[in-house]
């Protein structure tokens, strides 16, 4: 009796051998890093390093190493000061085909991550960092296919001068026929060459034929603009400079972007957000912009627009090029110190600038900064979407000589301004206007903060426990704390087996664990005792002692697993670490406060004769 | 603790019901009555808005930072200290135009020298969405306890339990809108919590009152269930205490964000423990549970005798 044979005891030992193993890198601390990726498809290779370090070597920058990981180039510094300026020197040195990012690198070491063990990962409530959750505006992605639709509606039934009229009418395009042949025919051929759009109204009289997107194409429409949208940011935040950003849909309509570390959230929003492009147009130089601004009346082919400071110009509505063919763009300061942005065209574009500027010599050339914002308003209680387009022109410079593919633009109001518009430009632009509608920011004084609190709650809780239960019940209560001990490993090794990413609540879970895996030796425990006064057997009692408070520990900690499993499945972030953690710490308890508190009672007890209990 | 005999309750809880029950009326109806007249400080998770932690290098000027926010033009402002007299939340409820961009001409506008401790901004549509998600979050908890203890036990035990849980998350609700001390995300995660381990404390006493039915010739509940209160008081304690202590651990060392959190798992352990005792008891002894209702479990008891 009370004995357990020598492979349970092995296994027993086995696994907590792997718990503390795998725990272990939590106990390495991390280093000061920086991390250079390659842009864009480009991979650093050899000479890149050996660039790198005759650059640090140079400015005399100390480092404690370089080296690759993954596809990155890692340099690892003692302190914070060394690793600014060896960013700003390296952000100098390398070209954009760089991604340079400030991290912190885990310093576990080698022998250790070669058998796969990682630390914990920290959520962004501990490291500090921002955390977004970005809505696509669907509504503008079907307007805009919308239009789409109603181009290609026209190009299609021209052809055969088909249709009467087309006009767009909430969500429906309406054609208007002159006759009932015709409309017949129209149909025949929108449903072999748009089959995107569906019949909605077609009434046998009525020479109209109402026409909607069909469901399918809306929900292409929209996924596809998500995935845009997605890769636009991705690029953006590469353009940040952030090490391991998350970014990834949420839902339908939701992108979820996480930057750990970000110290300049403002600008971080400026650039997430923006949905800004440019276009470049000719000035119209033959009407007179004030007789259009005060009839109101634009002659044909030109359009009436605004400089910053409101003063009007009449531009052609034919666009020379847009931001689309942009494929570089960076800022920089010209020769009269003002801000400015270096353009680099595509062939397209490069080839429509040659034709335009080789024509109109002598003429003004506007480039217009167009900027979709959509915002949140609150009417009567209601929340309503609002959508601003801003068209402003930046400049409008008389052309000197022929160009193409490469020029600047200048004109604008800062420095700051000029590096933004740069990096849009060169991220490309997102599909669909997006708004931020959840912000979590946490700074890296907090984060730090929050981690000291954290960790000390968890040891004073824990020490009190240990001392509690030691007291309580001698002998037994050293094997309960034992098995609290190696359930707190359990923890910390599973966390970072699975990569789980530890937060704020995370640890509050894992604190609530320790005062609630004691449950189960205490429900042990209470029934030993029980069956002691009941038996002179004390073998017996043990064992019945077990046996009995089993089912009970069984029930009660599935019951907390049902309530921990329903705050995973409906918690966001914070939640979700409280109920993960909870949700290990129970089952690990389970086996640390029976089983292994059973195998060292035994071996303590187990097969000889006691005279009396320690409990 | 003394050595008792196995037979003779210390305490009789059963008799002193009706005392606990016109407490448990009395707390329940300041509860309710709180909730109603004077709701809940829902934080800006539910209600959306905006939320800003600064901190300063000395003490901070609350007055200054009010002014600076009302010539600004910002409705439905709350400045106050947070933590210690250089730490100051700044939180506004959803503006006219809600943008996240509200929070950076905030800082922008407060000074460069602050250090940006905390930004949380909240959407109104996203706040609507958490409270949904939460609301249902803790239906669908009970539900789910409901289902395993009714399956597990029988229907009365589960009634039981599930009265219990109510009482606890009432009084828990009752004591943050009583005191109005901020309910945001954490809090509501504090209280699924609570559910669970009440529940666990419940479990355990009706394990024994089962185990007591079952064991004994006697039919009569009222010794039986008073014999498995007893059984089970050290271990109600115990629990309840090592469990409390690691509360108090956290709610004094854990800092501000997650205060909150521990106070409502505080409030809600003392409740817990209070209800398990004389709750969930009285409530299955009023449903009239007897002797006869625990044979379909019997089977399954001695299936689990039979195993080695």
């Amino acid at each position: 009796m009370n004995h357990y044979a020598a492979w349970k005891n092995t296994l027993i030992v086995f696994f907590l051998f792997i718990s503390t193993l795998y725990a272990l890198p939590n106990l390495y601390g991390s280093d000061l890093a920086i991390q250079i990726t390659g842009a864009g498809d480009y991979i650093v290779d050899d000479n890149d390093l050996e660039t790198i370090n005759n650059e640090l070597l140079e400015n005399n920058i100390a480092f404690k190493s370089l080296g690759f990981q993954d596809k990155n180039i890692l340099i690892r510094f003692s302190d914070s000061q060394s690793q600014l300026s060896s960013k700003a020197l390296l952000k100098e040195k390398l070209s954009r085909n760089y991604v340079i990012a400030l991290n912190l690198a885990p310093s576990v070491p080698q022998w250790l991550e070669g058998l796969g063990g990682k630390a914990m990962s920290l959520g962004l409530d501990l490291r500090g960092g921002v955390h977004f959750l970005l809505e696509v505006d669907m509504d503008a992605v079907i307007s805009m296919s919308m239009d789409r639709y109603y181009n290609e509606l026209r190009t299609t039934l021209r052809k055969d001068k088909l249709y009467k009229k087309i006009r767009k009418e909430d969500n429906l395009l309406i054609v208007s026929f002159k006759s009932e042949e015709l409309k017949n025919q129209a149909k025949k051929i929108i449903k072999k060459d748009l089959p995107d759009l569906a019949i909605a109204e077609d009434t046998e009289q009525e020479l109209e034929l109402g026409l909607e997107i069909s469901s399918t194409a809306k929900t292409t429409a929209k996924s596809s603009a998500l995935k845009q949208n997605i890769t636009t940011l991705r690029n953006r935040v590469n353009e940040l400079g952030v090490a391991e950003p998350i970014i990834q849909q949420q839902g339908t309509e939701r992108i979820v972007v996480q930057l750990p570390g970000v110290q300049d959230t403002a600008r971080a929003k400026e650039i997430l957000g923006a949905v800004a492009t440019v276009e470049f147009r000719l000035v119209d130089e033959k009407n007179d912009v004030q007789t259009a601004v005060n009839s109101g009346k634009t002659p044909a082919g030109s359009k009436l627009y605004k400089f910053k400071d409101g003063r009007p110009l009449l531009l052609k509505t034919n666009v020379i090029t847009a931001g689309e063919n942009i494929v570089d763009a960076s800022s920089s300061m010209d020769e009269n110190n003002q801000p400015s942005v270096s353009i680099v065209l595509d062939g397209s574009g490069g080839r429509s600038m040659l034709d335009t500027t080789k024509e109109f010599i002598g003429y003004r050339m506007a480039v217009v900064f167009i900027e979709n914002q959509v915002e949140t308003l609150i009417v009567d209680g209601v929340a309503t979407k609002k959508r601003t387009k801003t068209q402003d022109i930046i400049n409008a410079a008389t052309i000197q000589g022929t160009f193409s593919n490469r020029f600047q633009i200048t004109g604008l109001d800062s420095a700051r301004e000029a590096t933004n518009l740069a990096l849009l430009l060169r991220a490309g632009s997102l599909s669909a206007p997006v708004e931020i509608i959840e912000e979590r920011t946490i700074g890296p004084s907090l984060g730090a903060d929050n981690i000291q609190k954290g960790l000390i709650s968890v040891l004073v809780g824990f020490a009190l426990v240990l001392v509690f239960m030691g007291w309580r019940y001698r002998v037994f209560g050293l094997v309960a704390n034992l098995a609290l001990t190696l359930n707190l490993i359990t923890i910390v090794s599973i966390l970072s087996m699975i990569q789980a990413t530890l937060t704020l609540p995370g640890i509050a879970g894992i604190v609530l664990t320790v005062g609630m895996a004691v449950d189960a030796n205490v429900l042990i425990f209470e029934r030993v005792k029980e069956e002691l006064r009941a038996t002179k057997n004390i073998q017996k009692a043990i064992s019945a002692g077990y046996e009995k408070a089993l089912l009970t520990i069984a029930d009660a900690n599935i019951t907390t697993l049902i309530a921990s499993l329903v705050l995973f499945s409906f918690g966001t972030g914070a939640i979700k670490g409280f109920a993960v953690t909870l949700s290990i710490g129970i089952i690990t308890s389970m086996f640390t406060a029976i089983i292994v508190s059973r195998a060292v009672i035994n071996l303590i007890y187990g097969g000889k004769k006691v005279e009396e209990l320690s409990i | 603790m003394s050595i008792r005999s196995l037979n003779i309750p210390v305490i009789d809880f059963v008799s002193k019901r009706k005392y606990a029950m016109i407490f448990s009326a009395i707390l329940l109806i300041v509860s309710i009555a709180s909730i109603g007249f004077q709701g809940l400080k829902f934080g800006i998770d539910f209600t959306g808005g905006t939320l800003i932690e600064l901190g300063y290098d000395k003490t901070a000027d609350l007055e200054d930072i009010r002014s600076k926010l009302e010539s600004a033009n910002y409705s439905g402002t709350n400045v106050q200290y947070f933590g210690s007299d250089t730490e100051v939340l700044i939180q506004l409820e959803p503006q006219a135009v809600t943008s996240a961009k509200l929070s950076s001409s905030i800082i922008r506008m407060l000074g460069e020298d602050v250090d940006v401790r905390r930004v949380e901004f909240v959407g109104p549509k996203v706040g609507e969405e958490l409270t949904n998600d939460g609301g249902l979050a803790m239906l669908y908890a009970l539900i789910g306890i409901l289902i395993y203890v009714a399956f597990r036990f029988e229907y009365r035990f589960a009634l039981g339990s599930i009265a219990a849980l109510v009482h606890d998350v009432i009084i828990t609700l009752g004591v943050f809108s009583l005191l109005q001390i901020e309910f945001d995300l954490t809090v509501l995660a504090a209280i699924l919590a609570v559910i669970g381990y009440s529940l666990n404390d419940t479990i355990v006493v009706f394990d024994r009152i089962r185990e007591n039915f079952l064991a004994t010739r006697h039919i009569e509940p009222k010794p039986i269930i008073n014999e498995a209160l007893n059984q089970t008081l050290s271990r109600t304690l115990m629990t309840s205490f090592t469990t409390l202590i690691v509360l108090l651990a956290l709610f004094y060392l854990g800092g501000e964000v997650i205060h909150s959190f521990a106070g409502a798992l505080l409030i809600g352990v003392i409740i817990g423990t209070y209800s398990s005792i004389y709750v969930a008891s009285s409530m299955i002894l009023a449903l009239g549970i007897s002797k006869e209702d625990m044979l379909p479990s019997e089977k399954e008891q001695k299936e689990i005798d039979a195993r080695p």
